[in-house]
Formats: structure tokens, sequence, C-alpha cells
């Protein structure tokens, strides 16, 4: 016993580091599984005040190009509101025509990261906006990610740009569909896979969502294929897909909340 | 003992709004950062209390781990370089750091450029190591420790000769 304790004593400073090195492993780890509880997050009061903060001022800096975006989508939904019958083949989103189960939240990106290879984004809106786990987001051009911790004023959005994430897409124009991944390299190219070798992919062609999840609704614009080839096994595409999105300079976002999230998964719970 | 604690809280708060709110977002080329936070690490005096140093590198970590939502990986990297910092001393500074006489503004120049670099190396290695968390792509980890790396060593090498000539101590 007493040689334990001498023991201990001796290397305190050794096993210190080793505890403490193991707890940052651990919260490595678990960051890394896809929406396990991120234990450390900025959707928190110290460092959301300060990011919102510092939101505040940097805001004004990109006034000008926002307030285009604004517009530019303004002018979309005027067009759309007027032209009701055209609405069919625009890029853009339109969120007057989805079925009346989905809704949408205004929110503002208050922090964007797109250079790492896990990139998290911090919205002010959180669970007294009624902003919960799951809930996509979108802008004005395409999808941006899922909602994926909140706390009662700021939410965290695993961003497309996350190498964790996989959201299912279809190419518009035939229906067949795949999952978008990240490799983490270009922050305006993804990666497009599973979408079988029969479908006549060529460059240019949209990629919307499938609308296959419970979380994003069908024909959320994403990107247009850039190039592709087939794997290895020559049974699937991979396709390189430019992001409609910059997104370097996201600024105002809405996240979407589908009603009936609720029942498609407990059908789905109960079909297993 | 108030006069070394106020400017050594000082000088965490200081690095900490610095890297969270300017420094992660420089992405010079895409995706090059500098993280001068470990400057607290490297010039934590040395006579201290190794296990309150080792405590306060794992906290500086984790606050810049909770606000750039990264897990575990500054935590990880900053607890490592503090517990090896011993032997990086003794590697660059070798007859000195025996007789823990240390001024780390007045050793020459050299000497500190040997310093900072190995220790932001290995911080860094271990940083980009658990961030992106593939063997496979150990060549992206390899080229974003390298660019960060000369990035973070001329940022902290700029800052220590900045503020070396003000306070005299």
């Amino acid at each position: 016993m007493q040689q334990i304790v001498n023991f201990i004593l001796r290397n305190k400073t050794f096993l210190l580091f080793l505890l403490l090195l193991f707890i940052s492993v651990m919260l490595t780890i678990q960051s890394h599984s896809y929406h396990r509880s991120r234990f450390i997050n900025s959707a928190n009061f110290l460092s959301g005040g300060i990011f919102n903060a510092s939101n505040n001022i940097s805001d004004y800096f990109g006034l000008r190009e926002q307030n285009k975006l604004l517009q530019e989508e303004n002018n979309q939904l005027k067009s759309i509101l007027f032209n009701v019958e055209n609405n069919l083949n625009s890029p853009y989103v339109d969120s007057l025509n989805f079925a009346k189960n989905y809704i949408f939240t205004p929110a503002q990106v208050i922090r964007n990261s797109y250079s790492s290879t896990n990139n998290i984004l911090l919205l002010n809106r959180g669970k007294k906006d009624s902003i919960k786990q799951d809930f996509g987001v979108i802008s004005s051009k395409g999808i941006i990610g899922i909602i994926e911790k909140t706390n009662a004023n700021y939410a965290t959005v695993l961003s497309i740009l996350n190498t964790t994430s996989s959201i299912s897409a279809k190419l518009k124009k035939t229906n067949h569909f795949g999952s978008i991944k990240w490799d983490g390299l270009l922050p305006n190219k993804i990666q497009l896979s599973e979408i079988p070798k029969i479908a006549p992919v060529a460059t240019g062609d949209t990629i919307v969502t499938s609308g296959r999840s419970a979380i994003f609704p069908k024909n959320i614009p994403i990107g247009i294929v850039s190039s592709f080839n087939l794997d290895t096994a020559e049974n699937y595409y991979e396709i390189e897909v430019t992001l409609f999105n910059d997104m370097t300079n996201i600024e105002h976002v809405y996240i979407i909340e589908n009603r009936d999230v609720e029942q498609i998964e407990n059908l789905l719970e109960n079909n297993d | 003992m108030t006069n070394f604690l106020s400017i050594h809280t000082i000088r965490f708060v200081i690095l900490l709004l610095l890297q969270v709110l300017l420094l992660s977002h420089v992405n010079f080329m895409g995706y090059i950062n500098p993280y001068p936070y470990i400057l607290f690490i490297l010039l934590f005096p040395i006579k201290n209390n190794r296990m309150l140093f080792i405590l306060l590198s794992f906290l500086l970590g984790l606050f810049i781990d909770m606000f750039l939502d990264s897990g575990g990986i500054h935590a990880a990297a900053s607890v490592t370089i503090a517990f090896i910092r011993p032997a990086a001393l003794k590697f660059s500074f070798g007859a000195l750091y025996d007789h823990q006489a240390i001024k780390f503004n007045q050793v020459d120049f050299g000497q500190r450029f040997i310093y900072i670099s190995i220790l932001t190396l290995i911080h860094h290695f271990i940083l980009f190591s658990l961030e992106i968390f593939n063997f496979s792509k150990i060549i992206l980890v390899l080229q974003n420790t390298l660019f960060s790396s000369i990035f973070t060593i001329l940022l902290s090498i700029l800052i220590t000769i900045i503020f070396s000539g003000t306070n005299k101590k």
C-alpha cells in the first residue's frame, strides 16, 4: 500500500498528464462520431455571447453584400409570386410552395468555419425559438447543414462541409438518388456517391435533396455536377458537385422544422 | 504574487480571445491558420508548480475547443506540449536550464527560435492528426502541420519581440 502511494506521489505529474490527455482524446473521438453529444460545444452562454457580440460588430462589413443577396432573394420570391405557373424550373428555394408541414425560421450565422475538416456553424436561435436537434438549415441558394446542439439562445449546425455529415441527394432530372459527403479538401466542392451506373449523368446537371430523410423537404438545390467518374468497382458513379452556396460568406439562413417528423419516425421504428 | 497572477491571467484571456475571434478566421490560402495561443504555454514561468501548469494548459486548450467546436483536439495538443516542455527546454537551452535561470527575453535568438519551433511543430502535428483523424490522409496532416507551423512560429517570434521590449522584468 505504502509503495502504491509512493508511486502515485512520485509520478503525480505524469499521471495527471495521462488523465488529461485521456479526457481530451475521449472528447475528440466523441466529436468524430455523428450526432453523438458533443460535450464541449460553442452553443453556451459564454462563447455564444462573445461570438454574438463580435458578430454585432463584424456584421457591418458585409452589409452591402448581404443586402444584395437578400434583394436577389426578394426578387426571386416576387417573380415566383407573380408567375406561379413558371416556378417549376427555378433553381432557388421556394418556401411558399412546400406543404404546410414545414415551418421556416430565419436565423443569422454568428460564427462560420470552413477551413477545418469538421466545420460547425453557430446560429443565434435556440430552444427559445423552439429549435431542436436534426432540423435542416438552408440559405436562399441551397442547403447549409443540420442542427446539432441547442441551448436556450444558440444552436450549432453540422455544416455540409463536415466529414462526418451525410445527406441524401438526387439528380434533379432523373430522380436517381445517392448521398453527399465532403472529402475535406475544397470548401466549394462536395462528393456525391452511390448514384448507380445506369443513371445518365452529365456535367452541369443539378443535384437537389431527395426528401428521403425527414430533415429536408424535396428539391432543395445543392449544386451542379462538375465532374464524374466510376468508382473502383465500376458499379456506382463518384460525382464531384460544385455548391450553389458560397459556404465562406453565409450570413442569413432559414431553419426548417418538419412537423411530421415524429409520425415518420414512429412508422419506421414499428417497421423494423 | 498578485502581479504574477494578474499578468498570466490577462495573458490567458487575451491570447484566448485573439485566437478565437481573429486568428482562427485568417484562413490564408483557404486553410492555413496560426495558433499562437500556445505562447501562454511556452512562456509560462519555469519555476512554477508543474501540476498547476499542466492543468492550466489543459484548460486553455479546452476553452479554445469550446469556442471552435473541435472536440478535444486543442486540449490534447496543449497538455502534451506542456508535459514535454522540460525536455524541449533542456534541448534548446542546455546549461542555462539546469540552473533554472532562463529569462525568455534575454536568451539569444537562435535558442529561442529552436525552442518555439520544436514545441509548435509537435503541437500542430498532434492537433491536425486528431482533427483529421484518418491515417490515410497523413499527407494532408503533414502539409497542414508544416504550413500552419511556419505561420505560428513567425507570429510567435514577432509577438515575443514586440512585447519583450516594453515590459522589462
